[in-house]
């Protein structure tokens, strides 16, 4: 056969996957809906930025010492009051309650062993949320000493000066951080739930053993079955590029022609998963299950939430081995630091490596149970 | 014809365990997935900022520069990786993601502090991981604060007047396992209600056994308990299981009451379950009942519930829909019973909304199940 034939052949595959998936509302909600969806909820509700903790301040000592470590306090915005008293009991209540995270205690006589050089401001933070708590209690530990600096030195300078500076997110925001990664797990779970189905469909419908003995070879029912879903992925990413530079108007320092490269790269592997799952799949119901199953330990270990640098040495070597991981890394490092292939090309290179070797063993193991 | 007897109940129990029985895929998911989810938030998962890679500039290379680079060495908190000689490298080391912080001590630090003028030490952090950066930023204030107390002590005998004494309630060692696994209790009953019962009535459906069983002398309340009542027994094992593993494999700390969790836990698990259904006879539809149930129950247990992310965090108009998120308040009872203590005394309103809450999801799937027939 000749060669332009075979390739009007494979326009027309693609062509008939492309609009059967446009043509079902469920997939088209899926696609489209569900990046918007999650764009937004990661845009609004993942920050871990701490700031306006709710605070109860129980003052015994009713000095004016004591009001101006509190007005530093809450003068930083990281703390607001919610409740004042002079019973200490009243601070349990607050935080038992849960209407206060912290709280600050002036013990009677603070004012006079201030003077003295020896009073103790007691802090108190529910843990229950250990992040909040660990950012918010060093705020609240670097206020009261900065404050005593000043006091200690009569307002002159304290002998040594931090000057902070933060790269590539300088107002250090969580959202810009997550936002493009919301890429990482939306092409993950999309191309292992679109390509699984796909399949597992044509075989619940009897339709595969057509596709089968049509003249089309298994090479090119692969690719039917995957190129429209790569284009659809495709299409996402520069949705949530749109959504993330327009809306949430995240900085895009790097290339895009290089983020889309590693789109395509990170797509070798995902659809090659998605493939593996409708090979052992019977039901679209069971493809639909499996891929969550795959998917949710793949998210959970690629640094998408969860710092890779906060996980035990054995789990981080075994994230080398998930290409949400790499491809994470890549989006992060092109939105944020405009960093090239120079720095990230060991990304790239993991990402072909993994999408080549998952891609060929699911095509082999496509053809045995196909045949 | 009684509303409620207990044969025919059970009768639609059994049928339902014998179809679950057969549905390996759902069972895996149903046992494998909460104890999944625990191991990797027990073992791998977490926000604790430790061993932060750092490298030090010293461009000073005096007493001080080196008590300076001690103080973070000794701190606990940081990993000096590299000691470049000059600002140079600096943003070859940042671009790699080799170090996440570079502090630069100046030529004139010794000289400064020894006439009491201000030295000027530099933090350069990686700011791409804001909350990471931002702990990193903050260890790295306290101990330049530390440090400026330290000399200003020595050199003019001044004290500083106030300090502080900070104590953690409820986690005292801060550790985001402890404030995650008694949340994973809440998430995963939300995941078993929205994957497993919504198939349930949209099975029936698509194999076309709806009408044999509405032909079956059984009311709808029979129906929706039986049905649930598998998935509740489903639900309340794992939800013994994954406090049972959180406490003794993961030493979880749990001061509350036993009790108060289990009776809490199973209106919540009612309430879910109930919407579970309504979703499933809405769907009629397997693969759609997924769907519908991972977005009504899943994302919103996640993400809206303040398992991970305060809920004082959200823009208004989210706060306010986090009201009408069950698992915010379970949540609430779950940290509750687990690290404070607490119970009834504490968290009535929480319990009253979870029955609250049972009573509507319950009554909402008759309701939904009724239209089904008719």
């Amino acid at each position: 056969m000749r060669l332009p034939e075979r390739f009007d052949r494979l326009h027309e595959l693609v062509r008939k996957e492309f609009l059967q998936v446009l043509r079902d509302p469920r997939l088209a909600r899926l696609i489209f809906v569900a990046p918007v969806v999650q764009i937004l909820a990661f845009g609004y509700v993942v920050s871990t930025d701490v700031r306006r903790i709710p605070t109860f301040v129980v003052d015994q000592d009713h000095t004016q010492a004591a009001r101006d470590v509190t007005r530093t306090v809450t003068a930083s915005g990281y703390f607001r009051i919610v409740g004042r008293s002079d019973r200490p009991q009243d601070l349990v209540d607050a935080l038992d309650h849960g209407r206060a995270t912290a709280a600050f205690h002036f013990p009677r006589g603070f004012a006079r062993d201030a003077a003295r050089g020896a009073a103790t401001v007691q802090i108190i933070f529910d843990g229950t949320n250990s992040n909040t708590a660990t950012v918010g209690s060093g705020y609240a530990e670097r206020i009261i000493m900065a404050y005593a600096l000043r006091e200690g030195t009569l307002g002159r300078q304290p002998p040594v000066e931090l000057r902070e500076r933060a790269w590539f997110n300088p107002n250090l925001q969580s959202r810009d951080y997550n936002v493009p990664a919301v890429m990482g797990q939306l092409l993950l779970i999309l191309s292992l739930i679109l390509t699984s189905l796909a399949v597992v469909r044509e075989r619940e419908l009897g339709t595969l053993e057509q596709l089968m003995v049509s003249p089309l070879g298994p090479g090119e029912l692969i690719i039917g079955k995957t190129v429209p879903f790569a284009l659809v992925c495709l299409l996402d990413m520069i949705l949530i590029t749109a959504v993330a530079l327009l809306w949430f108007r995240v900085p895009f320092q790097g290339s895009f022609p290089l983020l889309l490269l590693a789109g395509l790269l990170y797509l070798l592997s995902t659809l090659g998963l998605g493939l593996l799952i409708s090979t052992v799949s019977n039901t679209q119901q069971e493809a639909m299950l499996s891929s969550f199953l795959v998917a949710m330990p793949m998210i959970l270990l690629s640094g998408f939430m969860f710092p890779v640098s906060s996980m035990p040495a054995a789990f981080q070597w075994l994230t080398l081995l998930n290409p949400v991981r790499h491809f994470l890394e890549i989006v992060r490092a092109i939105f944020l630091k405009g960093a090239g292939l120079g720095a990230l090309w060991p990304q790239y290179l993991a990402l072909l490596v993994m999408g080549a070797g998952l891609l060929g063993i699911a095509t082999r193991r496509f053809h045995k149970t196909a045949s | 014809m009684t509303a409620l007897d207990p044969v025919r109940l059970l009768a639609v129990a059994r049928k339902e365990v014998l179809q679950l029985r057969r549905d390996t895929r759902s069972l895996i998911l149903a046992f494998a997935l909460p104890v999944t989810l625990l191991v990797f938030f027990g073992y791998a998962i977490s926000w604790d900022v430790n061993d932060i890679r750092m490298a030090v500039v010293d461009q000073d290379h005096g007493q001080r520069a080196r008590e300076l680079t001690d103080a973070f060495r000794g701190s606990g908190r940081f990993l000096i990786v590299a000691r470049p000689e000059g600002t140079a490298d600096i943003g070859r080391l940042l671009d790699r993601g080799a170090v996440r912080i570079v502090i630069v001590i100046p030529p004139t630090f010794g000289r400064d502090l020894g006439t009491g003028r201000t030295a000027a030490v530099q933090a350069i952090v990686d700011g791409s991981d804001a909350n990471t950066a931002t702990i990193a930023l903050g260890f790295t204030q306290a101990i330049v604060q530390q440090f400026s107390a330290r000399v200003l002590f020595q050199t003019r005998r001044v004290r500083l007047p106030i300090t502080s004494a900070t104590r953690i309630w409820y986690n005292e060692e801060l550790a985001s396992r402890n404030m995650i696994v008694p949340g994973l209790v809440a998430v995963i009953m939300m995941i078993i209600a929205g994957l497993l019962t919504s198939l349930t009535i949209a099975r029936e459906w698509e194999r076309g056994t709806m009408e044999q069983l509405a032909a079956t002398p059984v009311s709808r309340l029979e129906v929706v308990l039986g049905k649930l009542l598998p998935y509740l027994a489903i639900g309340l094992v794992d939800v013994a299981l994954c406090s049972l593993l959180g406490v003794f494999l993961f030493h979880v700390p749990f001061r509350g009451s036993v009790l108060y969790l289990a009776g809490t836990s199973f209106a919540f698990l009612a309430g879910t379950l109930g919407l579970g259904l309504v979703i499933s006879a809405v769907a009629r539809n397997q693969l759609l009942a997924t769907q519908m149930g991972m977005i009504a129950t899943f994302l919103p247990g996640f993400l809206l519930s303040g398992f991970m992310f305060p809920i004082d965090n959200m823009p208004l108009v989210l706060r306010l829909i986090t009201y009408l998120v069950p698992a915010r308040y379970f949540l609430v009872v779950t940290r509750g019973v687990f690290l404070k203590g607490v119970g009834p005394e504490v968290l009535w309103p929480q319990g009253l909304l979870m029955i609250l809450y049972a009573v509507v999801g319950l009554g909402l799937a008759a309701r939904a199940f009724r239209k089904e027939l008719t």
